[in-house]
C-alpha cells in the first residue's frame, strides 16, 4: 500500500513539475504547430536557434491542429502553422486563424505563385507529383502526361495510394481546374480501371511495387525517391525505376507546397517573422533541398546534387488557391467513382 | 454456492451445493433493487437526494460522469452545428459503403476475438496443461503490441518482396507474381486477422476472471445432472461468464471501430477512414463528428441489444465457498488441440512481431538509441500511469455510486461517459479541447477584467489535459470491467454490511474492494497498456516538445520508416508486458477463496 502511495505521489509531482517547466520558459522563443514531422524540419530550426538565440518549440500532429488553434482563441501559444500541402493551409485561412505576413524579405525571396495574394500564407518548398516507371518494362517516353494514365493500354499496370490523400486530392483538383469536372471524372474512371491493385500504402509503397513487378507505373511525390536512395534497404528498389515529370510538352508538372501561416494571435510575432524569413533564406532553402530532397521556392538557390540529377522540369503554374478551391469537387468525384474501392 | 443464471438453473444448482448456513433467502433470479437508505422516506425530493455521506456519493458521481461526458457532448455539438453541412453528401455517397465495410470488419473481429479469447481462457483456467502457469499470463502478451505495428510487420513478411514469398519462389522456382497465387494481407481479411490477434486478450482477460470467480459447484451440479463436459460449458459456464465476455467483446469491437492505423495501412474503408477523409481531405471537422456520431449509434445499439437480451438475469455469487479448480485431464489429442489454442495466438500476435522488431532494432540501433529515448519512455509512463489512476478511481466511484443509487438520470450519464472509447481518438481530442479551451479563455477574460492579469491557457495543452483525455478515452475499459466485477457481488453483502453499521465508504473499502480486486486490477492493466499505445489524442493535445514513445514511433512509421522506430515500438511492447505479467498474477490470486488473499 505504501509503495502504491509513493507511486501515486511520484506521478503527481512529476506531472506538476512538467507543467511548471512549461510555464517557466519565458525566454526568447517561437512556437510552431506543425503538420509535418518534427524531425524533417528540426535541422533548419537548430540552425535558426544557433544564429538568433531564439528557441523553437514544436508540436507535430497530422490532424486537429487547426481546430486546436481555433479553440485556444486569443490565448493560443501558436505563432506559426506549418503544413505539407496547399489544402491544409487553406483550411487554416478558412478557419480565420491566420494574419497577413508583412515582410519585405519574403516579398523578395518568394515568387508570387507560391504566396497568397492576401499574404495569409507563403510556400517554403515545392514538391512535384511525378510518375515512376519501371526501367525494364516501360520505354522512357511511353507515358508522358497525367492524362495518359487513363489510357487503356495501362490496364492493370498502375499503382497509387488512396485518392483521398491530400497529395492526390490536390492533383485531381488541378485536373478539374484544367479540364472541368466531367472530363476529370471520365479520367478518374479510366485511371481506376487501370489500377493493378486497390489503392493502398503510401508513396514509397508504390515505388516498391513497381520494383517488385506488381505494377509498371506509380504516382508519387518527388522527394520520396531521394529518401529511398538514402536508405540502404530501399535503394535497390529505387534504382529499378525512373522518375518521369509529366506534361512537359504542355502545362507542366503539378506541384504542391509545404507552407507556413502566421497565426492571428501569435504571442511571439517578431520572432515568428524572423523564423519565416530565415526559412526563406538561401541557407535554409538549400538545406530543404539537401536534407529532404524538396525544391526550394527561392529562385537561384542551388539544388542538392541528387535533386539536380533528376533533371529540371516545367511546373504547372496554376495558382494554388485555385487548386485549394477545387478540393471539395475532387473529393466528391473520388467518392462518386468509388476510386478507393 | 451459486452463481445464478436463470431461475431454472438456480434450483438445480442450489440443491447441489447448498449448506444450511449459506442459504440465501433473497429471491435470486431477479434481484430487487437495493435501497441503501432503507426504510420509509419523506417527500420525493428528499428521496432523490439522500442525506449525509450518501449525498456525497450521488453528487460526486454526477460531477464525474458529467465531466467525462463533456467531450462526448462537445463532439455531438460540432456534429449537429457544423460550419459547413456535408451530411447530405456523406449520407448519399460514402456512408453506406463505409457502414458495410465496418459491419463486415466488426463481425469478423467479433467472431475472432470471441473464439480465441474464450477458448484460451477456458482451457487455461480449467484444464491440466503443460506450461499452464506460463500461458496464464502469456496469453495477454499480444495486447502490448500496437495493432498497426503488427499490421506493418506482417505486410513486410508476407508481401511479394518479403522473405516468405521469396522462400516460396526459391523453393518452387517461380519467377514472378504471375506464376502463383498468394493471399494478399492488405485486405479486409488481413485486417480482421491482425485486429483479432491484438484484441483477443481483452476477451481472454475478462473471460478468465469470470471463469476463475465461478464456483465449481455450478459445473459439478450440471455434470451430476447428466450434462457432458461440453454441454456443461455451453449451458452453465458460458452463460455465467457472459456479462464479462460481452464486456471484453464490446471493448474489442470499439477498438476495431476507432482503429485507424491498421485499416489505413490495409486500405479498408471503414467509418473511421471516412472520418479522416472528411476531416483531413475536406477540412471539415463537423462532417467527421457526424460520422463519429453514427459510429456511436452503432455501438450504443449493440450495447442496448445485449443488455436487453439478458434483461431479466442477474449474476451474483451467492456463496463464499469455493473449491480448488478441477484441472480436467485431457486425452492426448485434446491436449494437443488445447495447446494449439494457447500457442498459436501468442506466436502470431506477439513472438513473430517482437522478433521482427528486435531484428530491425539491431540493424538501426545507432540511429534510434539517443538521449531523447528515455525522455519519451518517461513521458509515456507518466501519462499512462496518471491516466490509469484517474480512470480506475473515477470508474470505481461511479460504479459504486450507481450501485447505491440506481437513478435513471445518473445511469444515463454514466453510460454516456463510457462511450468515448468508440470515438476515434482524434475526434475525441477535439471534444476534450473545446471544454478546456472554453474554461481557460473564460477564466482568462474574467481575470483580465477584474485584475488586469492574463492567466492564459491554464489547462489546455498541459499534461493535465492529456491525462484527462486518456481517462475519458479509456473510461469504458475501466468502467466495464469494474462494473462487471461489482455486479457479481450479491447485494445481500451490502445489506449485511450496512445493517451492521458500515458506512457506504466502509462497505466499499472492507467488503467490495477485497472481492472485486481482480476486476480492478484488470481495469488498471487495460487502461495502462492502452495508454502506452495511445496516439491520436496525444498528438493533438500534448504540450510543446513533448513526445511519448507512441508519437515518436508514429513520426517514422508514418513515412514507412518503421525500421528507424523499431526500438521505440519494441519499448512500448516491453513496457506494456511488465505490468501485464505482474497484474495477471494478481488476478490469478484474486479468485475468491483461492489462497493468496493477502
Amino acid at each position: 500500500m505504501i509503495s502504491l502511495r509513493k507511486t501515486v505521489l511520484g506521478l503527481v509531482v512529476s506531472a506538476m513539475g512538467l507543467s511548471m517547466g512549461q510555464a517557466a520558459l519565458a525566454a526568447e522563443e517561437v512556437n510552431v504547430y506543425s503538420l509535418r514531422q518534427s524531425f524533417l524540419i528540426e535541422p533548419m530550426f537548430k540552425r535558426f536557434t544557433e544564429e538568433t538565440g531564439i528557441r523553437v518549440n514544436t508540436l507535430f500532429s497530422q490532424s486537429g491542429l487547426v481546430e486546436r488553434i481555433k479553440h485556444e482563441g486569443r490565448n493560443t501559444p501558436a505563432d506559426l502553422l506549418l503544413t505539407v500541402d496547399i489544402g491544409r493551409i487553406q483550411d487554416a485561412v478558412d478557419a480565420d486563424i491566420a494574419q497577413p505576413i508583412e515582410s519585405a524579405v519574403l516579398d523578395a525571396n518568394i515568387p508570387d505563385q507560391f504566396r497568397d495574394e492576401n499574404k495569409l500564407w507563403v510556400g517554403m518548398t515545392t514538391r512535384a507529383r511525378v510518375l515512376y516507371t519501371s526501367l525494364d518494362r516501360v520505354a522512357p517516353d511511353a507515358i508522358t502526361t497525367y492524362e495518359d494514365l487513363a489510357d487503356p493500354k495501362w490496364k492493370g499496370r498502375i499503382c497509387v495510394r488512396s485518392a483521398m490523400h491530400v497529395y492526390n486530392i490536390a492533383l485531381i483538383a488541378s485536373m478539374i481546374a484544367h479540364h472541368g469536372e466531367e472530363e476529370t471524372k471520365t479520367w478518374l474512371i479510366g485511371l481506376k480501371d487501370n489500377l493493378a491493385r486497390k489503392p493502398q500504402g503510401a508513396d514509397i509503397d508504390q515505388i516498391e511495387a513497381v520494383s517488385q513487378g506488381v505494377c509498371d507505373v506509380a504516382i508519387g511525390n518527388s522527394y520520396y525517391y531521394g529518401k529511398m536512395l538514402d536508405d540502404p534497404n530501399k535503394a535497390d528498389a529505387a534504382k529499378q525505376v525512373r522518375i518521369v515529370f509529366p506534361n512537359q510538352g504542355d502545362r507542366g508538372t503539378h506541384v504542391n507546397i509545404s507552407g507556413v501561416a502566421l497565426m492571428k494571435y501569435a504571442p511571439n510575432k517578431e520572432n515568428a517573422l524572423k523564423l519565416v524569413e530565415f526559412l526563406s533564406s538561401a541557407e535554409a532553402q538549400h538545406m530543404y533541398a539537401d536534407i529532404n530532397f524538396e525544391y526550394p521556392v527561392k529562385p537561384g538557390v542551388a539544388w542538392s546534387e541528387r535533386v539536380r540529377s533528376w533533371g529540371t522540369f516545367v511546373h504547372d503554374d496554376l495558382p494554388l488557391n485555385t487548386v485549394a478551391a477545387n478540393r471539395s469537387a475532387a473529393i466528391r468525384l473520388i467518392d462518386e467513382v468509388g476510386f478507393n474501392e | 454456492m451459486v452463481q445464478v443464471a436463470t431461475n431454472e438453473t438456480e434450483i438445480a444448482l442450489n440443491n447441489a451445493c447448498q449448506t444450511p448456513q449459506e442459504e440465501d433467502i433473497r429471491p435470486t433470479g431477479i434481484t430487487e433493487t437495493f435501497d441503501p437508505m432503507g426504510g420509509p422516506t419523506g417527500s420525493p425530493a428528499m428521496h432523490w437526494l439522500p442525506r449525509g455521506q450518501s449525498a456525497l456519493w450521488l453528487i460526486g458521481a454526477f460531477i464525474i460522469a458529467l465531466m467525462v461526458a463533456a467531450p462526448i457532448i462537445a463532439v455531438a455539438w460540432i456534429a449537429l452545428f457544423p460550419t459547413e453541412n456535408i451530411w447530405p453528401h456523406l449520407a448519399s455517397t460514402m456512408l453506406p459503403r463505409y457502414l458495410k465495410n465496418t459491419g463486415v470488419l466488426m463481425l469478423g473481429v467479433g467472431v475472432g476475438v470471441t473464439l480465441m479469447g474464450v477458448s484460451s481462457a477456458w482451457v487455461v483456467t480449467m484444464c491440466q496443461l503443460p506450461g499452464k502457469r506460463f500461458f496464464e499470463w502469456a496469453m495477454l502478451l499480444p495486447m502490448a503490441v500496437p495493432a498497426y505495428i503488427v499490421a506493418y510487420v506482417y505486410t513486410d513478411l508476407l508481401e511479394y518482396a518479403g522473405p516468405f514469398q521469396g522462400m516460396l519462389r526459391n523453393l518452387f522456382g517461380w519467377q514472378s507474381a504471375a506464376d502463383y497465387w498468394f493471399p494478399d494481407i492488405r485486405t479486409k481479411g488481413g485486417a480482421i486477422l491482425v485486429l483479432s490477434l491484438t484484441l483477443y486478450p481483452y476477451v481472454y482477460m475478462l473471460a478468465r476472471a469470470a471463469f476463475l470467480s465461478q464456483s465449481i459447484c455450478a459445473l459439478e451440479a450440471a455434470r451430476i445432472l447428466g450434462r457432458s463436459s461440453w454441454s456443461a460449458f455451453f449451458t452453465v459456464a458460458l452463460p455465467l461468464a457472459r456479462p464479462a465476455i460481452v464486456v471484453g467483446v464490446v471493448i474489442a469491437l470499439m477498438e476495431t471501430l476507432n482503429d485507424f492505423g491498421t485499416i489505413d495501412f490495409f486500405a479498408v474503408h471503414t467509418l473511421t477512414a471516412g472520418i479522416f477523409n472528411v476531416w483531413l481531405g475536406m477540412g471539415n471537422a463537423g462532417g467527421a463528428a457526424q460520422i463519429a456520431l453514427t459510429m456511436l449509434a452503432v455501438v450504443i445499439a449493440l450495447m442496448v441489444i445485449e443488455r436487453y437480451s439478458r434483461r431479466r438475469q442477474r449474476f451474483h455469487d451467492t456463496t463464499s465457498r469455493f473449491q480448488e479448480l478441477p484441472g480436467y485431464e485431457l486425452a492426448p489429442m485434446a491436449k494437443a488441440g488445447a495447446l494449439a489454442i494457447c500457442i498459436l495466438p501468442i506466436v502470431l500476435g506477439f513472438v513473430i512481431p517482437s522478433l521482427v522488431l528486435i531484428y530491425y532494432s539491431i540493424g538501426y540501433f545507432d540511429q534510434s538509441w539517443t538521449a531523447d529515448f528515455f525522455e519519451f519512455a518517461g513521458n509515456s509512463l507518466l501519462v499512462s500511469g496518471l491516466a490509469t489512476l484517474v480512470a480506475v478511481g473515477c470508474a470505481i466511484f461511479m460504479a459504486y455510486a450507481l450501485r447505491l443509487f440506481p437513478r435513471p438520470l445518473l445511469k444515463f450519464f454514466v453510460r454516456l461517459s463510457s462511450v468515448g472509447y468508440a470515438v476515434p481518438g482524434a475526434v475525441l481530442a477535439i471534444g476534450v479541447l473545446i471544454p478546456f479551451a472554453r474554461f481557460d479563455n473564460a477564466l482568462d477574460a474574467v481575470m483580465r477584467d477584474m485584475f488586469g492579469v492574463s492567466t492564459g491557457l491554464l489547462l489546455s495543452g498541459t499534461v493535465f489535459a492529456l491525462v484527462f483525455a486518456y481517462a475519458v478515452r479509456f473510461m469504458a475499459v475501466s468502467y466495464g470491467s469494474i462494473e462487471a466485477a461489482l455486479g457479481k457481488v450479491r447485494p445481500s453483502m451490502d445489506d449485511a454490511a450496512r445493517t451492521l453499521g458500515e458506512s457506504p465508504w466502509g462497505t466499499l473499502k472492507r467488503i467490495h474492494f477485497p472481492m472485486v480486486r481482480g476486476g480492478i486490477l484488470a481495469a488498471a492493466v487495460l487502461v495502462f497498456v492502452d495508454g502506452m499505445k495511445e496516439l491520436p489524442a496525444t498528438l493533438i493535445l500534448r504540450p510543446f516538445n513533448f513526445d511519448t514513445l507512441a508519437t515518436h514511433v508514429y513520426q517514422f512509421a508514418k513515412d514507412e520508416m518503421i525500421e528507424q522506430a523499431a526500438l521505440g515500438a519494441l519499448t512500448i511492447v516491453l513496457v506494456g508486458v511488465v505490468p501485464v505479467i505482474m497484474l495477471s498474477r494478481a488476478i490469478s490470486k484474486s479468485r475468491p477463496g483461492h489462497g493468496g488473499q493477502s
